[in-house]
């Protein structure tokens, strides 16, 4: 029940991603050349996203609890931290190279073509790395 | 940007953040991918096939059902999608994001959308950093390496 609800959110999640053109890595790479041919793409999909997930969240929140669980499970951390910092930085670095960030990588499995598998393969390769060298030792 | 596409942009936009909206009203969870694919991986990882993984896999497997869904209604076609850069690089590309995802706890689903909705300061910070590593990447790219 619980996999199926996660199933059909994820479906939302990825003809979202779809409709806005996420999956196509030169929409992105062309949202951060400001420098060349920009294009407000990116900007809009996360403004549109806000629209719907500010005023939710708040709704939502105002709950006590979620409808199938007993709590909300939100990140409880508030510090910023080098860790924190340095991560968001790689992972820029990488989204600016390949223009795919997580999400539109797996959805973009569903075309077929070669570069989102072997995108998505480094990808698990490289969270597998972060939990070996750094996350787990600690 | 055509009238087409920035409101394909914005209804695009609003699904995602709806499917954020219902995930957290459904199951308490947050919406990020990075942290789905990093849960299934320590879940598999560890041979814990339970709940924990079975609904964070489902979602991810949604994803390229719902981009299957778009597609076979018309509404989007794979043969305008153009790459940027060839194989070799869309492996570092790939390692650079895991690692970098896995570091600073979330991307730009789970920093960018449900982070900023709950004004959490460390998805902010986030944000605005991956924003300008993927413009420098692409200045490099682009207009030192390219020539462009």
């Amino acid at each position: 029940m619980i996999a199926l609800i996660a199933l059909v959110i994820g479906v939302v999640f990825g003809a979202g991603l779809t409709l806005a053109d996420m999956v196509n890595p030169q929409r992105i790479a062309d949202f951060f050349d400001v420098f060349g041919t920009w294009d407000a793409t990116l900007a809009f999909v996360m403004g549109g996203a806000l629209m719907m997930a500010l005023p939710g969240f708040w709704l939502v929140r105002r709950r006590s609890a979620p409808l199938f669980d007993d709590v909300f499970h939100l990140p409880h951390v508030t510090q910023l931290d080098r860790r924190l910092i340095l991560g968001a930085l790689i992972f820029g670095l990488g989204w600016g190279i390949g223009g795919f960030c997580p999400g539109p990588a797996i959805a973009a499995l569903a075309s077929g073509l070669i570069e989102p598998v072997v995108f998505t393969v480094s990808m698990v390769g490289g969270i597998f790395l972060a939990r070996r060298l750094v996350l787990d030792r600690a | 940007m055509s009238a087409h596409s920035l409101i394909m942009a914005l209804m695009g936009g609003a699904l995602i953040g709806l499917a954020c909206v219902l995930l957290l009203l459904a199951l308490g969870r947050i919406a990020g991918i990075s942290s789905l694919m990093s849960g299934v991986l320590a879940g598999l990882m560890a041979f814990n096939f339970d709940s924990h993984l079975r609904w964070r896999l489902a979602f991810l497997i949604g994803l390229p059902l719902g981009a299957l869904s778009v597609s076979a209604l018309g509404w989007s076609e794979w043969s305008h999608i153009r790459m940027q850069v060839g194989l070799p690089l869309t492996i570092v590309s790939g390692l650079l994001v895991g690692f970098g995802t896995a570091l600073g706890t979330g991307c730009t689903s789970g920093h960018g959308i449900c982070g900023m909705a709950r004004f959490s300061l460390r998805s902010l910070v986030a944000t605005i950093i991956f924003m300008v590593g993927a413009a420098v990447s692409v200045f490099i790219l682009r207009h030192i390496i390219g020539g462009a």
